[in-house]
């Protein structure tokens, strides 16, 4: 069934923790990857090779130990920049994560320290964001529009869960100064299509970021392809450690914003009243970097690039058709969301009539072993904007089968039984 | 069927069944208690009589069935009872919601509270069975001046 080459069952024995036992006798059902996804041994085994025999700081130290580091630090970011299609390796800043990078370019608008146009914002102007973000896509900005007396504004989400661009010429204009949504949502699974947006952002003279946590890890992702300014995205959820995330940004832009962070290693020159700063990416990456971990992530692309992006997507594809048609077998079960596999990755979020998704998720873990995520995932806004508390998520990777989505159907069943 | 532990019967026919919900007047003191983490909520309110006689406790709110079944016990025990025997219920209850499995709870004083021992080995749950407790207590307080 799967596309050709891709063997799911090969790929899981990768995995160590999906042959788990859980207490209780109980086999692992992991479908919370766009939480956070599991790592392959080839990750684990890359960071632990790398602290056993060639761990120094990078940068500054002129020993062996420290130019292997080095080495394997900026190979990382080489792999990173191959990964997305950077058209340079210096556009690669490495961050803590998503959350950082997205807070890196609010903190370049409007700050005193950077004299370029395009990031002066004051009262008057308009930042803009979506009803479906995550909350690392919104409190940045707000705290932007906060410091700076600039209003913020944002694209509402269709009752399908799509985003709603009808009203783009009027809500993207000549105010406008930055427009950043999701990729893909994190709640919906709804992809977005980036084009016409692009298109109205560039008649305006504004910038465009996308937050790509969602995306990278489960399509191709080719930033000059897409054509934005900004693209943000984290380790932890492509099968690489946490601690590291990457902001992308355009060569020039990066030349253009101020530094984030002050410390070492981000400067060129300093004397007590003032500082000349490193070229770009080491402007923005202030002090001692999460070596190991950006070393894991450079892992991580290595090991997807093999597995093949396109045959990831492909396989998503296939589980999340299956569980859109096996799902609603379920009395009482609303998906949040789109219901058609089209411009959708694997991530489903539904409700179950009368229970609340905390219960859901207790006994689908207790009875069953299924690690779901409940709650509103970050994403406060989208679940008021569908008038729920919260909801049940599943999101699908590399990793998941069919029987694994059926091991869910019947979880949700049982479920039903206990507080039907 | 770790979890089924947690959700004795008891736990559930309050949650189908919920005893003294709905807010009712007269009332002295009226709270607001969410749990930011899971988005559980509950308006109490507490009336008082003169003689230190809890009159009514009554609740509205949404959540989970733990956080909403704690809220129909915490009625069922608080109501009729005097301030401070209900206190000492309070207090017994947190004891055991906070003591990760460990304590040895008192049946004579919980009653029907008994029943979320199970609670207390799933530390993500313990706020839920918390809320309207913490909240009957802000409430006391209140209403006490």
């Amino acid at each position: 069934m799967s596309a050709p080459g891709f063997d799911v069952e090969r790929i899981r024995k990768d995995f160590p923790v999906l042959g788990r036992e859980l207490p209780g006798g109980r086999s692992l059902v992991y479908l919370d990857s766009g939480n956070s996804s599991q790592k392959p041994t080839q990750v684990i085994e890359t960071m632990r090779d790398h602290l056993t025999w060639h761990y120094g700081n990078v940068g500054r130290a002129l020993h062996v130990l420290g130019s292997e580091s080095t080495e394997a630090y900026e190979a990382a970011r080489d792999k990173i920049a191959a990964f997305v299609k950077a058209p340079s390796r210096d556009e690669i800043v490495f961050t803590k994560n998503a959350s950082e990078a997205l807070n890196l370019v609010a903190y370049a608008f409007g700050n005193p320290v950077g004299e370029d146009e395009r990031f002066r914002i004051g009262p008057g102007d308009e930042i803009v964001i979506s009803e479906m973000e995550h909350h690392s896509n919104i409190v940045p900005w707000q705290l932007l529009a906060q410091r700076t007396g600039a209003t913020l504004r944002w694209f509402p989400v269709t009752d399908e869960g799509r985003l709603d661009i009808g009203g783009l010429e009027e809500l993207v204009n000549e105010r406008t100064k930055i427009v950043s949504i999701a990729h893909q949502s994190n709640v919906l699974g709804t992809v977005n299509s980036v084009s016409p947006i692009l298109a109205r952002v560039r008649e305006v003279g504004a910038l465009m970021m996308l937050d790509a946590s969602q995306s990278v890890p489960h399509q191709p992702v080719d930033v000059t392809e897409l054509g934005v300014d900004f693209v943000a995205f984290t380790g932890h959820k492509m099968v690489g450690p946490s601690g590291i995330g990457v902001l992308w940004g355009r060569r020039e832009l990066l030349d253009a914003m101020p530094p984030f962070l002050g410390g070492g290693e981000m400067i060129e020159a300093v004397w007590m009243d003032r500082s000349t700063y490193a070229p770009v990416p080491h402007k923005f990456e202030a002090g001692t970097p999460p070596i190991v971990e950006a070393i894991g992530l450079g892992a991580a692309a290595d090991y997807l690039t093999a597995v093949g992006m396109d045959q990831i997507k492909a396989h998503e594809k296939e589980l999340v058709a299956y569980a859109l048609e096996a799902l609603p077998e379920v009395p009482g079960l609303r998906i949040i969301g789109p219901r058609t596999p089209i411009a959708r990755g694997g991530t489903i979020s539904f409700t179950l009539e009368g229970i609340h998704p905390h219960d859901v998720g207790q006994i689908l873990d207790d009875v069953y072993g299924i690690a779901v995520r409940v709650g509103h995932h970050c994403a406060r806004p989208l679940h008021l904007r569908f008038g729920i508390p919260a909801t049940t998520r599943a999101s699908f990777y590399l990793y998941n089968t069919t029987a694994e989505i059926d091991a869910l159907v019947r979880g949700l069943h049982h479920v039903q039984k206990v507080f039907g | 069927m770790i979890g089924e532990s947690m959700y004795q019967e008891l736990i559930l026919e309050h949650y189908k069944h919920p005893q003294g919900r709905g807010l009712r007047e007269p009332y002295d003191a009226e709270v607001h208690h969410v749990n930011p983490t899971c988005g559980d909520e509950v308006t109490l309110r507490v009336k008082v009589a003169d003689g230190g006689k809890v009159l009514d406790v009554s609740y509205d709110g949404q959540g989970c069935s733990i956080s909403q079944a704690a809220a129909s016990v915490l009625h069922e025990l608080a109501t009729g009872s005097t301030v401070d025997e209900s206190l000492s219920v309070v207090d017994e209850f947190t004891r055991l919601m906070q003591g990760r499995g460990q304590v040895e709870p008192d049946e004579d004083v919980l009653g029907d509270a008994v029943a979320f021992a199970g609670v207390a080995k799933f530390p993500a749950r313990v706020k839920c069975a918390l809320l309207a407790w913490m909240a009957y207590k802000d409430a006391l307080m209140r209403s006490q001046g």
